[in-house]
């Protein structure tokens, strides 16, 4: 069953690639749209068999490469990040048949697509090093080509494209570098032989290991420090492709990190959990920080996924800090939290960049100052943005609380410990969390109000109009997702279950229990039950809404033009802006932040007094970005200058070069 | 879910919501008399919910859908929130259905859809309003999730009823320096969050200086009667939780009516003690300006902070 899906899968995404390719290029769109979208329902079908079912699947394809076969396993782990990039990929390969109508409709892109989609679904699958390798660079470089996929009006995406493909393979570099020496102290490059032989490891080693895949898998999560790509390719790739970048593509970054960490490596010790809660909570407050000051749409999300990823890396790190005191089943309960995060980040983060790419391609424009009373135009596209944003700043009784609470719950109960570090630790985390958690309500209501509420800011934005068909499918499968993750978490305990079972080296037991509705976690004494919650709001708003508009006088409204202080007409520039609602909070943290304020005022020509213009304008530097990559590319170009002097284009001097490069050759190897 | 468990929590409902503004209309008599005035009789919030609901519904231009259901998203997550939290009973049917991490961000689910509908009208007072309201939430949520936190680690749950239960087994934890710290971070949070002096002074209307009033300038009758309620209820919340997290004698642990009625005595003595406390100290200081806000809720966390870490290293 599991096999069999797959292999749809395989056939689905060849078939995508061999349409746009050969199909035209109206018909391209619509079959590349539908066999992708097929190809991630057989993917999502083989993972879901394999998180209810207790089996996995393994196969072995020994003649694929040269060197190394590929070998495929699909255990529960694997699966969960497979059904994380189906509940993305479906819809967004539907959205996409829309968005690439009038947009990027081209065969490169249109082969690209499928690829990525199914280069995604299979890189947790691979079950040898090899196989991982192959899947990830397959990955790579199709996302590659499609962040360049409208460099010809957009300027910004070939730089974008230049920091990604950099950072995308210093990452693989990383890997590589980890994984081989895996592969050569086991004599084998399948996951069962590297397993095996990882006990064999000294520490030292199997530390330095777990240091290299940290730097390449949080490479591709976009944690801290090595995010700088993500705000810069996320934005500028069609916004499906966005939404499958963020949604499904970075979480494969937190699945490398768990593969060799945790069960490959078999763990470690305290301080590898350490180190990956400390760049968790350093990545969520810095992500949550530049979204929130962040006034286009798309850069917002992106940030925005990096502080996602960073919660996922809290609940990773507070795990693999439970686990070597013995404390096994609140590890469970914190990985169950990372996973059902992956599982809701995919969900909402998704919807969220599908829905800007509707904003994107009614109006042309990101910039949230020029936006702004959408509601009323694009109403689809406006409620189910709503949900997404309810859902991501974890509000009840969306998906986003469930995974909070769970990752709540696990740093909460870590205490009382007689370990210090815990003992500090944790409340720090608690409050990083919390933060986090109150600036991701600050960011969406800015986002969400000033798309979508009040008066259009832009003649765009006014004559904005619903997307077609296509897209308001995958924004309305998408929002279903969510509300059923909502209301539904308890049917994710024995999927859990099965996940914490795959990772050896960190959890064990059951993480989650349920009777009916509660979710109930072990070892720890609280329940929460998501469906009740929402049936009680629900029940409290008819019964407040019986109550109120019981006459008929409340039934007919009257408009009434706003109150404002004795003015006749009120104008969009009199509204709040995306900048200005989040000014007090950029404020409070000037400190971190050090914006970059310039105030131009233009005074009357007549006289000094009267005011004619203002300009404001407002940069935040990424700090990071400027105080590590800048000099560091400074000192790499000051490298490739000196390189140029023995490069000068005489072919006298390169045959001398070979000449020499001969002669040593000789001498060293004789 | 027993049905005595749903009883009690619809008893809590009902109750709160009918108390709510009469704990308002005492604060604003003990505030007046203070001050040297008469003020007016302790029923006139009733009265002026009562009077906004009999008039017409009047909606500003420009707004939508989301301005109509925020009020409603507003008092039913209030109310809910009234329902859960051991007012009268540790047997409340909502006990298991959501704990103090869920009562935390139910209330900022309403923050959010009030400072939503803020936005909608697209007055420059309402954005005003709503940014200031979003910038103190989430400010105080370390605060607040970091004093639940330190009231979870001796219990070793964050369930209400099983803090109370823990409370009333063993008083002298009352006293202990993690849970005095606590009480005095929740205490500052209680504050901010239901916009009283010296974070927001609910009864300026001078513009420059409101949050909450700004941000629901436009409502009027029976939506605004809702948001009055909502913003009532809330404060009736925070101080049951103060009140009943901290010291819960007199709370019953039964659903029998006479323990209910005693327990609604007792938490009735408690809010009025705690309102009076709020409402004589907003006599003697004066709002702070806003960007002082975040000093004080820094000093709230760090209190928080250190009540989490008490517990450890004395425990």
């Amino acid at each position: 069953m599991v096999g069999a899906a797959l292999a749809v899968a395989a056939v689905a995404a060849a078939a995508a690639m061999i349409a746009g390719a050969v199909l035209p290029a109206r018909s391209r769109v619509v079959w590349v749209g539908v066999c992708t979208a097929l190809c991630a329902t057989a993917g999502g079908a083989a993972a879901t068999a394999v998180l209810t079912g207790s089996s996995t699947f393994q196969a072995n394809f020994p003649n694929l490469f040269p060197l190394g076969g590929v070998r495929i396993e699909f255990d529960a782990l694997s699966a969960i990040f497979s059904l994380a990039t189906a509940i993305v990929a479906v819809p967004a390969a539907i959205y996409g048949i829309g968005y690439s109508a009038h947009g990027p409709s081209s065969r490169t892109v249109q082969i690209a697509w499928p690829l990525l989609v199914w280069s995604v679904m299979m890189v947790p699958a691979a079950g040898s090093v090899t196989g991982l390798i192959a899947f990830w660079e397959l990955m790579a470089l199709s996302s590659l080509v499609l962040v360049l996929a409208e460099h010809h009006h957009n300027v910004e995406a070939r730089s974008a494209a230049q920091w990604y493909a950099a950072m995308t393979h210093l990452s693989l570099l990383a890997i590589v570098l980890a994984l081989v020496v895996l592969a050569h102290q086991a004599g084998g490059d399948s996951f069962t032989a590297v397993r095996a032989g990882a006990g064999d490891l000294s520490p030292a080693t199997a530390s330095v290991v777990f240091l290299l895949s940290l730097v390449g898998f949080g490479a591709k999560a976009g944690v801290v420090p090595l995010h700088v790509w993500l705000p810069r390719a996320h934005p500028e790739a069609p916004s499906h492709v966005s939404a499958m970048m963020s949604g499904a593509m970075v979480a494969l970054g937190v699945y490398g990190l768990v593969r060799v960490g945790w069960d490959l490596l078999g763990g470690g010790p305290t301080w590898w959990g350490a180190v990956v809660l400390a760049i968790g909570l350093a990545s969520a407050m810095f992500g949550i920080l530049h979204a929130l000051l962040s006034s286009d749409l798309k850069r917002l999300l992106a940030y925005s996924t990096t502080e996602n990823m960073g919660l996922v890396f809290i609940g990773v790190g507070a795990a693999g800090m439970f686990a070597p005191s013995g404390n096994r089943s609140l590890a469970s309960v914190a990985l169950a939290a990372s996973m059902l995060l992956v599982i809701n980040h995919a969900a909402f983060k998704g919807l969220l960049f599908l829905g800007a790419g509707s904003i994107l391609s009614a109006t042309g424009t990101r910039d949230l100052d020029r936006l702004g009373g959408l509601a009323r135009r694009m109403p689809v596209t406006a409620a189910t943005f709503a949900i997404g944003s309810l859902a991501i700043a974890a509000l009840p009784p969306l998906n986003g609380f469930v995974s909070e609470w769970l990752l709540l719950q696990s740093l909460v109960h870590s205490l009382p410990s007689n370990a210090a570090v815990v003992a500090v630790a944790m409340p720090v985390a608690v409050a990083v969390v919390a933060l986090t958690g109150g600036l991701a309500a600050a960011t969406f209501v800015k986002a969400f109000g000033t798309t979508f509420l009040a008066m259009p800011r832009s003649v765009e934005a006014g004559q904005a109009h619903e997307s077609p068909r296509t897209m308001q499918v995958g924004l309305v499968a998408l929002s279903g997702v969510c509300v059923a993750l909502a209301l539904a978490p308890t049917a994710l305990t024995s999927p859990l279950r099965r996940v914490s079972a795959a990772v050896g080296g960190l959890a064990d037991g059951a993480p989650i229990r349920t009777n009916g509705v509660y979710l109930q976690l072990s070892g720890i004494q609280a329940g929460l039950s998501p469906l009740l919650l929402a049936t009680g709001l629900a029940v409290l708003m008819i019964a407040v809404l019986a109550v109120v508009r019981r006459g008929r006088l409340h039934r007919t409204v009257r408009d009434i033009p706003a109150w404002g202080c004795g003015r006749t007409v009120q104008t969009a520039r009199m509204e709040y802006t995306a900048t200005s609602f989040a000014e007090p909070l950029q404020r409070v943290f000037d400190d971190v932040l050090h914006p970059e304020i310039d105030i131009d005022v233009d005074h009357h020509v007549e006289s000094r007094h009267y005011v004619q213009a203002i300009r404001y304008r407002m940069k935040i530097r990424d700090g990071f970005e400027h105080r590590l990559y800048l000099p560091l590319l400074a000192v790499a170009r000051r490298w490739g200058d000196g390189a140029r002097r023995i490069q000068n284009g005489s072919i006298h001097r390169y045959l001398a070069y070979s000449l020499i490069t001969l002669i040593t050759v000789l001498v060293v190897s004789r | 879910m027993s049905p005595t468990g749903i009883a009690v929590a619809v008893l809590q409902v009902i109750l709160t919501i009918a108390v709510a503004p009469l704990l308002v209309g005492m604060m604003r008599v003990i505030r007046a008399r203070l001050e040297g005035r008469v003020g007016a009789p302790i029923r006139q919030p009733w009265r002026d919910l009562r009077k906004l609901l009999r008039k017409q519904r009047m909606v500003s231009q420009n707004t939508g859908v989301v301005f109509s259901i925020a009020p409603l998203v507003l008092l039913a997550s209030a109310a809910l929130v009234a329902g859960i939290v051991p007012f009268l009973s540790t047997t409340s049917a909502l006990d298991q259905v959501g704990d103090l991490f869920a009562i935390v961000y139910l209330l900022l689910l309403g923050t959010v859809f009030l400072s939503l509908a803020g936005l909608d009208a697209g007055t420059a007072f309402g954005g005003m309003g709503s940014s200031r309201e979003m910038t103190i939430a989430a400010i105080a949520e370390p605060t607040l999730l970091v004093a639940i936190f330190a009231l979870s680690v001796s219990t070793g749950s964050s369930n209400l009823g099983a803090i109370v239960a823990d409370t009333l087994a063993n008083p002298s934890k009352a006293a202990s320096p993690a849970s005095m710290l606590a009480f005095s971070a929740l205490a500052v949070v209680t504050i901010a969050e239901t916009g009283r002096i010296p974070v927001d002074n609910p009864s300026t209307h001078l513009e420059l200086t409101m949050i909450h009033e700004a941000m629901i300038l436009e409502y009027s009758g029976p939506d605004l009667a809702l948001v009055e309620l909502a913003a009532h209820l809330r404060l009736v919340v925070f101080l049951g939780l103060l009140a009943n997290l901290f010291f819960p004698w007199g709370i019953a642990t039964t659903a029998q009516p006479l323990h209910l009625l005693a327990a609604a005595g007792a938490v009735t003595v408690k809010l009025i003690v705690l309102a009076a406390v709020i409402a004589a100290a907003e006599v003697f200081i004066a709002k702070v300006r806003l960007f002082r806000v975040p000093e004080l809720l820094a000093a709230s966390f760090v209190l928080a902070f250190l009540a989490v870490t008490v517990s450890f290293f004395l425990v």
